[in-house]
Order: C-alpha cells, then sequence, then structure tokens
C-alpha cells in the first residue's frame, strides 16, 4: 500500500483569523488557490469502484471532476459537477459534506477524506467567471425556450432553482414565483453572508435568467394567484417548493417578552432586510448584549455567530443534549466556538424572565442528563430534579425547529398532507394529489438539507420533462 | 422575457382626507384587486433599504383592478410613502394576505371604527352589508375633522352613528358608550366588529362581552414577513400563540390578550423614533 504510506493530511482552508471575522459579515472560509486545489485534488486515489459518489444526493461525479481538476481543466471540472448539480458554488459551501460524499470516500476511514465540498466550491468559483451556458448547451447562449411549454415554479429555494435550471434547459419557459421581495429561499432571508455571500446566489440566478427563466417576486402563491389559476393560464405543470419556515415556540412562560426572537424573525431583519446596517436601513434589529441562543442545528449556530458580529458581549448556545449530539454541520460547530461562542449543553429551557416593562432580562433552564436510549438510539435528555439555574440575556433566539409554511397549503385544500402537516408527494416522482403537480424540497420532508430540496426539485422537474415529451 | 419581475403598483390617485396626517391611495394592482376580501391587507416597500410594512385593504374594485389604502403618517415608512404621488410607483407590493373576514348572513352587524381604522373597517362593514346583512356602522375620533369616510360609510349601513371625544360631532364621548348603548337598546345584534387603537379594541371587547355577542377586532402586530415565516407578529388568542398575518388579522375579541399586544407593539419605539428623527432632520420636516 504504497500510496496509502504517501498519504498526505487535507489541504487546509484559508480562514479569515477568528477575532477579525466575529467582527464582520465578510466570508470566513477564504477559498483554496489553484496550487492548493490541485494539491488536494492529488490525494484522490481515483478508485476503481469510487464510493463517494453514492454519498451525494445529487450523485456528482466526484472522481472525474477532481481528475479534472489535477489536470488543470477547470472547465471540463464544472461541467461534470453542473450535469447534476445545478448550483454548485452553493453545495461546496453548505453540503454536510461529513455525512455525505466525504463520509463514503474510501479515504475516510484515515481521518483525512478528500475535501471534496471545498474542491466543488473551488471549481465552481472559478468557472463562473467564464461562462457557465457552455456547460448546460454547449455554446454562448443559453437560451432554447419553447414558447408553448409554461411551467410554474413556487418558491425560490434550492428545490425550485434546480427544478427551474433543469427545465429551462430543455427549452421550457419557467416562471418561478416567490413571495418575498428577493429570491433565494433560506440562502438568501436564512443563511448569513459569512457562510454563503450574496453573489453566490446571486450568480446563480443570474446564470437562471441567462437561461430564460422569470423570476416573479412579490407573488405569494395561494393569495396572488391560485394553483388552478396557473393551468388556466396556460401553465403544462407546476412546482410547490415553498419551505418549511413556520417557526416553532416552546410554549414556556415569557415567549412573548420583548427580546425573544424566532431564529427565522433574527436572520429575516439581518440577511433579508439588513438590519445590521440600522439606521441606514429602515429595519432595526434588537442588537443583544447578552444573547442566549436555544437549539444545536445550522440555524441555532448561524444565529449565534450573527449576534457576535453586531456586537454581543457573550453569546450562548443552550442545548438539550451533549456536544457530540448537535445537529449542525461540524465546521459550523468548530467555527462558533473558534469565535468565541458559549456552549451550556444538557439544558433545557424552563422560563424567560422579564421586567416590568415587558423586557427580557434572563433565561431559567434545567439541567439534563442522559437517559436511556430512546427509539432512534439517542440516549434521551431527562431533567435533573431541582437543578434550575439562570442566564442573563437581554435577547434569546429560538432556533428550535420549524414546521411548514402555511400559506399556500391552507388556500389549496386539495393537496393531501401526511401527519406532520407536510404534502404527501411521490416519492418516486414528487407528484401530488393534483396531477401535474408537483412538491419538493422542506414542504415535502420538513426541514432538511440544500442539496436534498436540490434532488427533489431534480427528481420533480425530469417527471415533469418526460410527461411533457421532452426526455 | 427574461429576467426579475417584481409585482409593482403605480398609485392612480391620492387623496388627502386629514391633512398632515391621513392619506388615500388608489393603486393599480390588477393582480390584488380581483382577489382581495375584506379584512386582507398588503406588504408594501417603498425605498431598497425601507422596511415591509403592512395596510389593510380599505377597498378593492376588481373591475377597475384598483384597491385602496388609508394611512396614518406614524414613522418613516409612511412618512415615505407620502413623498409619493399619482404616477409614481410603489417598489414593492405583495398580497393580499392574512384571512378574510367570515362573513355570513347572520342579521344585524355593528362595525366599530376608530381613527385611521375606519377606513379598514369600511372593507368589511362593505362586506357584511353585500352579504345581506343590516350594518350599523358606529365611528369616532377626537374630533369632527378627524373622522374618515362617514359618507361612504352611509353608502350602504343602515345607520352610521358617531362619537367624538369633544362633542364637535355626534354624541360626546367614546364609540364604546354609543355601542352600550345600542347593545342595550337592540336585541338583534348578531355580530360586532371593531378596528382601531388596540385600547379601542380592548373595551369594545369589555362592552360586547357581557352581551354574549361575537365580537371579531383585526390585530395590527408588528410584521416582517407577513407569510409566517418569522413570528414577530405573534399575539395571545386563548392562551395560546397565533400568527396575526396568518391566522388572523381578526381574531375572537374576547380571547386576545390585548395587554400583550400593546406591550410588543412598543418593542421598537427607540429605534422608530431614531429613525423618524433622521429622516426628518434630512427632509427639514418637523417629527
Ligand atoms: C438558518 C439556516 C441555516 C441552514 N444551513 C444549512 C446548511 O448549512 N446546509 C444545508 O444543507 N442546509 C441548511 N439549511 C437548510 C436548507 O436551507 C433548507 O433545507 C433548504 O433551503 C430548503 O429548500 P426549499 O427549496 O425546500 O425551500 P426554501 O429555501 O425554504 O425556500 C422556500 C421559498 O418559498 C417561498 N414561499 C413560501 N410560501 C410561498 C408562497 N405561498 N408563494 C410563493 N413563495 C412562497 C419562501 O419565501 C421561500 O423563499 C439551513 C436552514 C436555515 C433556516
Ligand atoms: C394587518 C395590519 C394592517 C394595518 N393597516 C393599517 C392601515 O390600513 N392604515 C394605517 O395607517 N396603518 C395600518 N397598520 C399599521 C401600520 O403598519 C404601521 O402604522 C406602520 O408600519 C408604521 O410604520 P412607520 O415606519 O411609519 O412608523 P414606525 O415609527 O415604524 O412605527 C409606529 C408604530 O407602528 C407600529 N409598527 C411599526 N412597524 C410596524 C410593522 N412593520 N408592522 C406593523 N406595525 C408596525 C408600531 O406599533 C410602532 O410603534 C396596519 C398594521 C397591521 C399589522
Ligand atoms: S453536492 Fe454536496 S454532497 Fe454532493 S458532492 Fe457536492 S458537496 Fe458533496
Ligand atoms: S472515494 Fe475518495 S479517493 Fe476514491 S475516488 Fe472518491 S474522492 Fe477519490
Ligand atoms: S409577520 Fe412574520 S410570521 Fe407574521
Amino acid at each position: 500500500m504504497a500510496k496509502k504510506a504517501k498519504l498526505l493530511p487535507r489541504v487546509s482552508m484559508p480562514m479569515q483569523d477568528p477575532h477579525v471575522r466575529s467582527g464582520n459579515f465578510n466570508e470566513v472560509a477564504l477559498g483554496y488557490t489553484l496550487e492548493q486545489a490541485q494539491a488536494e485534488a492529488r490525494r484522490c486515489l481515483q478508485c476503481k469502484n469510487p464510493t463517494c459518489q453514492a454519498g451525494c444526493p445529487v450523485e456528482v461525479d466526484c472522481k472525474a471532476f477532481i481528475h479534472e481538476v489535477v489536470e488543470g481543466r477547470l472547465d471540463e471540472a464544472y461541467k461534470v459537477i453542473k450535469a447534476t448539480n445545478s448550483l454548485p458554488a452553493v453545495c461546496g459551501r453548505v453540503c454536510p459534506q461529513e455525512k455525505q460524499c466525504e463520509a463514503r470516500c474510501k479515504l475516510n476511514p484515515t481521518g483525512q477524506p478528500v475535501a471534496i465540498g471545498r474542491l466543488e466550491r473551488f471549481v465552481a468559483d472559478s468557472y463562473y467567471a467564464v461562462n457557465p451556458c457552455d456547460a448546460v448547451t454547449g455554446g454562448d447562449d443559453c437560451k432554447l425556450l419553447r414558447e408553448d411549454l409554461k411551467v410554474a415554479c413556487v418558491g425560490s429555494g434550492p428545490s425550485s432553482l434546480t427544478a427551474a435550471g433543469y427545465l429551462a434547459a430543455l427549452g421550457v419557459s419557467v416562471t418561478v414565483f416567490e413571495a418575498l421581495h428577493e429570491v433565494g429561499g433560506v440562502l438568501t432571508y436564512g443563511i448569513p453572508e459569512f457562510r454563503l455571500p450574496k453573489s453566490i446566489v446571486h450568480t446563480e440566478v443570474e446564470f437562471l435568467k441567462r437561461m430564460g427563466v422569470v423570476f416573479k417576486t412579490n407573488w405569494v402563491v395561494g393569495k396572488t394567484v391560485s394553483i388552478q389559476d396557473f393551468f388556466t393560464q396556460g401553465y403544462k405543470a407546476v412546482f410547490i417548493g415553498v419551505g418549511a419556515g413556520l417557526p416553532k415556540f416552546l410554549n414556556i412562560p415569557g415567549e412573548s417578552l420583548l427580546g425573544v426572537y424566532s431564529a427565522n424573525e433574527y436572520l429575516t431583519r439581518v440577511n433579508l432586510m439588513r438590519g445590521y446596517k440600522f439606521p441606514e436601513v429602515d429595519t432595526p434589529v434588537a442588537a443583544g448584549r447578552q444573547v442566549t441562543v436555544l437549539g444545536g442545528g445550522n440555524v441555532a449556530m448561524d444565529a449565534a455567530r450573527t449576534a457576535l458580529r453586531l456586537g454581543a458581549e457573550k453569546v450562548t448556545i443552550v442545548y438539550r443534549r451533549t456536544k457530540e449530539e448537535m445537529p449542525a454541520r461540524l465546521e459550523e460547530l468548530e467555527h462558533a466556538l473558534e469565535e468565541g461562542v458559549c456552549l451550556e449543553n444538557l439544558a433545557a429551557p424552563v422560563s424567560f424572565n422579564g421586567d416590568e416593562k415587558g423586557h427580557l432580562t434572563g433565561l431559567t433552564v434545567q439541567r439534563m442528563e442522559l437517559g436511556e436510549p430512546d427509539a432512534s438510539g439517542r440516549r434521551k435528555p431527562v431533567p435533573v430534579a431541582g437543578a434550575f439555574f439562570d442566564i442573563p440575556t437581554d435577547l434569546a433566539i429560538l432556533g428550535i425547529g420549524t414546521g411548514p409554511n402555511q400559506v399556500l397549503l391552507r388556500e389549496t385544500p386539495e393537496l393531501t398532507l401526511n401527519k406532520w402537516g407536510y404534502i404527501q408527494a411521490d416519492p418516486e416522482t414528487g407528484e401530488t394529489e393534483i396531477p401535474m403537480v408537483f412538491a419538493g424540497g422542506d414542504i415535502v420532508t420538513g426541514a432538511a438539507t440544500v442539496v436534498l430540496a436540490m434532488g427533489a426539485g431534480r427528481k420533480s422537474a425530469r417527471e415533469i420533462a418526460r410527461r411533457l415529451g421532452l426526455l | 422575457m427574461t429576467g426579475m419581475e417584481a409585482l409593482v403598483s403605480t398609485i392612480l390617485k391620492k387623496r388627502v382626507l386629514i391633512p398632515g396626517r391621513v392619506t388615500e391611495m388608489i393603486l393599480d394592482a390588477p393582480e390584488i384587486a380581483v382577489k382581495a376580501k375584506p379584512g386582507n391587507f398588503v406588504i408594501l416597500r417603498v425605498a431598497e433599504d425601507g422596511e415591509r410594512f403592512p395596510l389593510t385593504i380599505a377597498d378593492a374594485d376588481a373591475g377597475k383592478g384598483t384597491i385602496t389604502i388609508v394611512y396614518l403618517v406614524l414613522g418613516k415608512s409612511t412618512a415615505m410613502l407620502d413623498t409619493l404621488g399619482e404616477g409614481d410607483a410603489v417598489l414593492d407590493l405583495c398580497g393580499p394576505l392574512g384571512r378574510a373576514t367570515d362573513i355570513r348572513k347572520v342579521g344585524t352587524v355593528i362595525c366599530v371604527g376608530g381613527g385611521t381604522g375606519i377606513a379598514a373597517m369600511h372593507h368589511i362593514a362593505k362586506g357584511h352589508a353585500q352579504a345581506g346583512n343590516k350594518v350599523v356602522s358606529i365611528i369616532g375620533a377626537r374630533s369632527a375633522d378627524l373622522l374618515l369616510f362617514e359618507e361612504e360609510l352611509s353608502k350602504f349601513s343602515h345607520e352610521v352613528l358617531i362619537a367624538t371625544d369633544d362633542g364637535s360631532k355626534g354624541q360626546k364621548g367614546f364609540v364604546t358608550q354609543v355601542l352600550k348603548e345600542r347593545l342595550e337598546s337592540d336585541p338583534d345584534v348578531k355580530e360586532v366588529v371593531a378596528v382601531g387603537p388596540v385600547p379601542m379594541m380592548r373595551a369594545v371587547a369589555e362592552v360586547t362581552r357581557p352581551f354574549g355577542v361575537k365580537t371579531v377586532v383585526s390585530l395590527n402586530s408588528i410584521m416582517v414577513d407577513g407569510i409566517g415565516m418569522c413570528g414577530a407578529c405573534r399575539v395571545r388568542v386563548d392562551d395560546s400563540i397565533r400568527f396575526a398575518c396568518v391566522d388572523g388579522p381578526e381574531f375572537d375579541a374576547h380571547k386576545v390578550d390585548f395587554g400583550e399586544l400593546m406591550m410588543r407593539l412598543g418593542s421598537y419605539v427607540p429605534q422608530e423614533k431614531q429613525s423618524y428623527k433622521c429622516y426628518c432632520e434630512c427632509h427639514g420636516k418637523e417629527s
């Protein structure tokens, strides 16, 4: 095993210094240089039977694109990735690679899998500047539209963007209807700039526009226009990707106090409305000196790191289980800790406390300990009797989960919902109970990941294309 | 056609209802106009760096493709809207949002409006009249010159009763007194709808409670997205959390926690003052 003996460690990612970056909103990870990318790509064993691809929900041919990087053919590498992944610059940044492609890399047992995500990001960032249309049509021009074939995509998160891109590449006239004034879904209003620069999302959207996709903002489907209206207007199929952004609350005392936010409200005020620039912009956001964030996923990490950047003196994440069980991407947790976010594990909120004017002053939590494993095999946290303590806090952010977005569902009773309130869709095609109406992403699965939402968009788009006689 | 198309809207008509305070605008919004029902609202944005803020659809004309909004200049966002004139466009307009009023033929319905709330109440009252209900409108303001929509309401109301704090028109006192007297003398009242300042809606709820009359109020909590994704607009109704933008804005007045609503409406007072002050200083206005 000569190769194994020579195995070099992963090429580390250049990062902004934690002390500097916790004071700005610029992207934390700076990206590989060509030399670094090629050094990392050469670590790939080019396995005869690669397992990495199967770990990727959209089946990126990792081996092939990495080979192109070694050879310095970034345009070819881009085409390989783009063949199955419509948003590579996004995925390279936000996929939980340690659970997906990199988890299945043959090198993973060494603890040093090939940095597939970073390479994907490198390729996408490098090739954008050139001409992405070429990757789809083999020419300078993206547009191949057939005016008679119209499809509507509802929502503009990763599931819809993927469906739109897939169909537009086949010549379908796609219109994306978004309720907010900006497109991108969670990529725009949820994931912060320092992790996913908005310019990346804009570039992806620009590319889709060049392919002929039309984006209509401020259209609340169900309200401004109904699913039925689409068919009356000549659309042949509809893809629903409205997401799961309905914030959950704990239903504990004090939750309405001033200074208690859902993570979605906090992140929307900062990312979509750019509240960090108040009063230059008009939407205010509580600054918070002592901030407490509840939850252990990506959402909680993003809220905590945003609070630091808005000038908080102390930011504490309170999570019911242990650090090992936190569902966040590994890298996000590491970055949060490097930046100075504190963890209070095995603690569960009991009540929010406030002053007579209704301002939040603190959070009472109860100490937990790990009990017997539950149905999922995880040891269940159980409260330690009498072990309560207070955390002084003037801003609390709830990142404890979300439910299905309601507006479209309430206005479209023909859709069948599952017992959790998400849309029931055929697992093979994404088709709902309404013929030619498809659904995918978080509105079907519940809050999941960008790449799973994209996979769902792609699957439905392929079925739509087949029904329209394009495949 | 390629690119980004926002649902923008042109201001067709602008009319000052109360100088320096309340203005009416008729907006060209055919998509919204055909869908708008009483009780619905829109979310607007008037500048790139501006807030998303809600205004009730005070009237809609599906045939002409227009909606009517009526606003009170309170702070920066409404002041900026007020700088726009006929022919100008509202940057973003989104709607119709919220649940429509539950309108059925029940008999006599009393619609109570206070201040700018009278305009919002107008669309609901009109809906009740069109459904065949006998509408008694009760409107109030500090003085006669601050009353709105009296003429419009009288077109379909069975009666329009007025209360002013200073007695300059109608009965001297609050709308709640007029309402109470009416409830005492008229056993046919099946429903009461109230839109206005929170203290007024709270007082209406207390007046109707002993009579056991169904009472609906429209809550004006602070909103961001207006489509149920942030929870900023949460209100406590029947001791559970409800979102005013998607579960409301209308709720059973007898179950609303008005104290909490008042408290939450004060969330950003210092920032709002700062914002408005900066704006006024830059534009040479008095705040
Ligand atoms: C803060 C945060 C951080 C995250 N971090 C990660 C991460 O690091 N990695 C990862 O893989 N995943 C992450 N996720 C999860 C991921 O973002 C989602 O799983 C993914 O965005 C879901 O995509 P979607 O297409 O289903 O919908 P969404 O991205 O939710 O987009 C739905 C869109 O539909 C719009 N909409 C809703 N109703 C209507 C209507 N009636 N009419 C028109 N439009 C409507 C919404 O405004 C929204 O823009 C994160 C999520 C959050 C909130
Ligand atoms: C469903 C609904 C319908 C409404 N209909 C009307 C209407 O028809 N006519 C009208 O004049 N007003 C209406 N309002 C209130 C209107 O939205 C606020 O007056 C406006 O947002 C104030 O913004 P500002 O910047 O001018 O003032 P600010 O200085 O920002 O605020 C003044 C006060 O308005 C409230 N407010 C502030 N921001 C918001 C926000 N984003 N959403 C809601 N309230 C806020 C707060 O109580 C605040 O103290 C409605 C509110 C809701 C929720
Ligand atoms: S899309 Fe995500 S999971 Fe697939 S190869 Fe790229 S980074 Fe890995
Ligand atoms: S499994 Fe790992 S080493 Fe093998 S081809 Fe895939 S990325 Fe390369
Ligand atoms: S305004 Fe955001 S949920 Fe109602």
